[in-house]
């Protein structure tokens, strides 16, 4: 649209977006409302429109495997990864491969675990992670745990320097940024699953297998926070180090990369805690080590034992999260004058110590060395005795709300989202696109979902986005009011941000032992799953909404006279709501994650499918099915980010 | 004293942000207001800039926020290359250098302060000040000599291990000074060093900056927006508007005779006789009509420094020696008194 800039500052083809919101509003009513009059075309995509995407991904990935001679490469790879996951095998829990040192006794990985978190994080950081691996060891869990443990620490470093590359190629080269983001947005919002196909395919199943979906996962955050670290060094200190002399490589290596260590050590946080949710459902394509346990154990519903190997996780996860946070956060800090070497390396020296001093006492102790089968504590019984009067306390509710939510809302919004003409749902979005960000937004928002519906695949994502929608709305209801009433308080906004933190952390598996406990395996328990997973964003980002609006403009609410509750509504609610939508866009996100994930505890939606296509290692479904639900995410989040942001704008916040 | 050395020179300098500068600068004539460029989308932050610095001057470029002197002062590092005009350094066109040669005038001959420091938050205070000596490949015990005697230099001495983050900020600034003299530098470029940091330690690091010029003797380029900063260090100022350079004179002569409106704003608040020296108001170097001191004053000295004597001894003229005896001129005694008490406009 050259040379009429007048004209587009009018709208689109000369109507405001105000008049296409109404005119598509109207089209999807009359498509809706009308249905039976219009073609059989118009209300479910026609066999004919269907384009066969997956046949052409699997024709391509064929294509690059055998005759382009790509599996060697990859089987080159995977040698290199499983040498590497030897190692750590070997050291970890002794299996017999080179070095032959291993295993290490538990207690000094134990007193490991102990020193770094004293040297990170104090005496409370110190009790937890250290506590961790004597749990772990005491439960007899400790082969399963290191059989995790050596695919993260084999992943994380290989994740870190491939995002470090990427995050620096991208900060350097405006054209290859360009490039990375649109995969990288899909990367992250693509299903776990999907990315597990093509390893199949490629590099088989196991543990190398494992570790390395374990790498592709955790990459896409590690090149966003290596780029926004380097972007991020103030200008004067590069300046700095321009005067000083650098040359470029020096000023990369000297100035641009230490200055943006704690974005780059996020980063690393972040690639381990995706590691940890990815080896932790790898078990599904064979990869061992707990996560194999609890999947195992949730199937044949021994509800016991699934939460101590859940406690296991959950404690592996806050010790790799708070530790990695710690490192992130420390500041440098100087010795005074003459201090000695041992001072000076007081946490190393110490280590070694209780190192060697555990090494060695395990050859006289053998419970120090290996907790053996006979000798590990269970608290299974207790907790089935436990669970079990819940249960059967709360059958009366339990069942209540299966039946009201199954036959009041499911099985309706079901059947109105499946009634819905897929002609009536583009018309929609391009009303909703044009009212929230002009015709860009509405473009975007019906091609993604054009695409889906000649994809063939239709009703299993209406049927996904119904499970969503019902819980993100189930999911607003708890957390919304959880987060306006506990940001009336410090102490209680402090305590909910961190129990959000801390469950932010756990692999999203972990969620679905306790809806499994209470409503065994059905549509219930998998609606019960996301919608605990996605309230903890929502919970969280409405208390940070409320509590970070600028406390003038409360203060001058509170001199006006305003109540309590006229000061929530009147002045912090309406700053706040840009903020609690980012909440939403999350809680979204996390939806649909965890829609998939629970597939198979019984959907019959994408998730079901893709479970179906990592069975018979089908690549073209898996991905076409993981792209459907990225696009979901990816339309989902551009309509609220924009939404927020021009809000925001609107606003004058930031 | 020698002949003095022209070590900065720039010719009709323009830098402009936008989209395409280059192509843009060529289709407008040089006296395009700014406000017609800013118009067209682009922001003048340097325009037709002309000035020479002489070796061991201090030029001091004063002007407020957003009017480019932290630009200009980024050009003559080429921090930012200029979209049109030449600075020569040292009689070289720093245009036409390449990388290599400019990190190797960098290297010898320049150093720089900064507003916000911009110091290595992961460097200790000894290794940020032996960061330029260690880019330029220096060995490590060398280097640490170096940076030592500067960081005994700047009166940092014995926190060389600390981190910048556990200094204060005047404390850091002196960090920042120490690396910027590291390498010996001949051209010190400081830009906005003091304004960070409160009033009080401003002044004192204000007199620990004229105690190491004195001690230096450096060719500094000095940005402030600061006009009492600019009037107490300067030899010259340079008051800039919207990317030009509205005047360049002395100090006495900018408080004596400012050269357009904007310029005589600055001037109006300050008490003029604090400022102006004796030698900035010499009437002729040939002795007028009219009684003559029988002494000389020194040229050096203020007014209001001189006012004991302006009001006790009555001549009209004082004749004016520098330092070495020399007589440099008259001061009228009339012209003085009036700088001191203000016109005669009662009544």
């Amino acid at each position: 649209m050259l040379g009429n800039s007048n004209l587009s500052s009018n709208g689109f083809l000369g109507l405001s977006n105000k008049h296409w919101t109404f005119v598509f509003l109207a089209i999807t009513l009359v498509l809706a409302l009308f249905k039976g009059i219009f073609p059989e075309g118009l209300t479910r995509p026609p066999e004919s429109l269907v384009f066969p995407f997956a046949d052409w991904i699997n024709f391509f990935f064929v294509f690059i495997r055998d005759d382009l001679g790509l599996i060697h490469v990859s089987r080159a790879i995977s040698g290199g990864v499983e040498w590497l996951l030897d190692i750590t095998a070997n050291l970890l829990y002794g299996k017999h491969r080179w070095p032959r040192i291993g295993p290490i006794p538990w207690s000094a990985i134990a007193a490991t675990a102990f020193v770094l978190g004293y040297s990170l994080g104090g005496w409370r950081l110190s009790l937890i992670s250290g506590g961790t691996f004597i749990w772990i060891a005491v439960m007899g869990q400790w082969k399963w745990a290191m059989e995790t443990l050596s695919v993260i620490i084999v992943a994380t470093p290989i994740s870190v320097l491939i995002g470090l590359i990427f995050g620096t190629l991208a900060w350097r080269s405006k054209i290859f940024e360009r490039i990375l983001n649109p995969i990288l947005n899909v990367a992250q919002t693509m299903p776990h699953f999907a990315y597990m196909i093509p390893v199949v395919v490629f590099i088989g199943v196991g543990p190398k297998a494992g570790a390395i979906v374990t790498v592709i996962f955790a990459v896409p955050p590690m090149i966003r926070m290596t780029l926004l670290g380097l972007k991020s060094v103030p200008p004067e200190v590069i300046e700095g180090g321009k005067m000083a002399g650098s040359t470029g490589w020096q000023l990369l290596r000297f100035v641009r990369v230490p200055s943006a260590r704690t974005e780059i050590l996020i980063g690393v946080n972040q690639v381990i805690m995706q590691c940890l949710a990815m080896v932790v459902l790898a078990s599904f394509i064979g990869m061992p080590g707990l996560g194999q346990k609890l999947l195992q154990l949730l199937q044949s519903l021994k509800i016991g034992k699934s939460v101590e190997i859940g406690i296991s996780i959950v404690l592996i996860a806050i010790t790799l999260d708070r530790c990695t946070q710690a490192w992130a956060k420390r500041q440098p800090i100087h010795f005074p004058k003459g201090t000695s070497i041992f001072l000076r390396h007081k946490f190393f020296f110490s280590w070694l110590v209780l190192f060697v001093l555990f090494v060695v006492l395990g050859k006289f102790i053998p419970i120090l060395e290996e907790v053996k089968r006979n000798q590990a504590l269970s608290i299974s019984a207790p907790i089935e005795v436990g669970v079990d009067w819940l249960v059967i306390t709360l059958d009366p509710v339990t069942q209540w709300i299966r039946w009201f939510l199954i036959t009041w809302i499911l099985i309706p919004l079901r059947n109105f989202y499946l009634w819905v003409p897929f002609t009536a749902v583009l018309a929609l979005l391009a009303c909703i696109g044009f009212r929230i960000g002009g015709v860009r937004s509405a473009l975007i928002c019906t091609i993604f979902f054009a695409l889906i519906a000649i994809s063939g695949w239709w009703d299993r994502t209406m049927i996904t986005v119904y499970t969503v929608t019902v819980a993100v709305i189930i999911a607003a209801i708890i957390g919304f009011p959880m987060g306006v009433f506990a940001s009336f308080g410090d102490r209680s906004s402090k305590t909910i941000l961190l129990i959000c933190d801390t469950l932010q952390t756990f692999p999203s598996f972990i969620y679905l032992i306790p809806v499994v406990m209470l409503f065994g395996v059905n549509d219930v328990a998998v609606i019960g799953a996301v919608v605990l997973f996605a309230a903890v964003p929502l919970t969280r980002y409405t208390i940070e909404g409320l509590r970070n609006v600028d406390p003038q403009i409360i203060e001058a609410s509170q001199m006006s006279g305003a109540t309590k509750y006229q000061t929530l509504f009147k002045a912090r609610l309406p700053m706040a709501i840009p903020t609690i939508m980012v909440g939403v866009n999350q809680s979204v996100m996390f939806s649909l994650f965890m829609v998939i994930i629970a597939a198979f505890i019984g959907t019959q939606d994408l998730g079901q499918e893709m479970q179906r296509a990592l069975s018979f290692t089908d690549v073209g479904k898996g991905l076409v099915l993981g792209l459907i639900v990225s696009f979901i995410g990816l339309m989902v989040d551009h309509l609220i980010m924009t939404w927020s942001y021009s809000r925001k704008k609107a606003l004058g916040i930031n | 004293m020698t002949e003095s050395k022209t070590v900065i020179s720039c010719s009709n300098i323009w830098k402009l942000f936008g989209r395409n500068p280059e192509g843009y600068l060529q289709g407008i004539p040089d006296d395009t207001p700014y406000e017609k460029i800013a118009e067209d989308g682009y922001i003048a932050a340097v325009r037709q800039v002309s000035l020479d610095i002489t070796e061991g001057e201090m030029i001091v470029i004063m002007g407020l926020s957003g009017s480019g002197k932290s630009t200009l002062v980024r050009c003559f590092a080429r921090l930012l290359d200029i979209t049109r005009g030449n600075i020569w350094v040292d009689g070289e066109d720093i245009g036409k250098m390449s990388e290599n040669q400019l990190i190797q005038l960098r290297r010898k001959k320049m150093g720089m302060v900064f507003q916000n420091f911009g110091l290595l938050p992961h460097r200790t205070v000894l290794n940020n000040v032996a960061f330029p000596l260690e880019m330029r490949g220096q060995g490590v015990h060398e280097r640490r000599e170096r940076a030592m005697e500067m960081i005994d230099l700047v009166g940092l001495g014995g926190r060389e291990d600390y981190y910048p983050r556990e200094l204060s900020g005047g404390q850091q600034q002196r960090v920042g000074i120490a690396r910027s003299l590291a390498i010996e530098p001949d051209i010190w470029f400081l830009d906005e060093p003091f304004s960070a940091l409160d009033p009080l330690i401003r002044r004192e690091m204000q007199d620990e900056f004229l105690r190491l010029q004195e001690m230096l003797n450096k060719t500094i380029v000095f940005i402030t927006h600061d006009f009492d900063e600019a009037l107490r260090l300067a030899d010259r100022i340079a008051i800039m508007k919207d990317g030009a350079i509205e005047q360049c004179d002395t100090p006495d002569q900018i408080v004596l005779k400012p050269a357009t409106e904007y310029v005589s704003k600055f001037t109006l608040e300050i008490e003029k006789a604090r400022v102006v020296h004796a030698k900035g108001m010499l009437q002729a170097t040939r002795s007028p009509e009219g009684s003559v001191a029988n002494f000389s004053i020194l040229g050096e000295k203020t007014i209001q420094e001189l006012a004991r004597t302006l009001v006790n001894e009555e001549f009209e003229f004082y004749p004016v020696e520098d330092s070495d005896g020399q007589n440099l001129g008259f001061l009228n005694r009339q012209e003085a008194l009036e700088l001191l008490i203000g016109p005669n406009n009662a009544g």
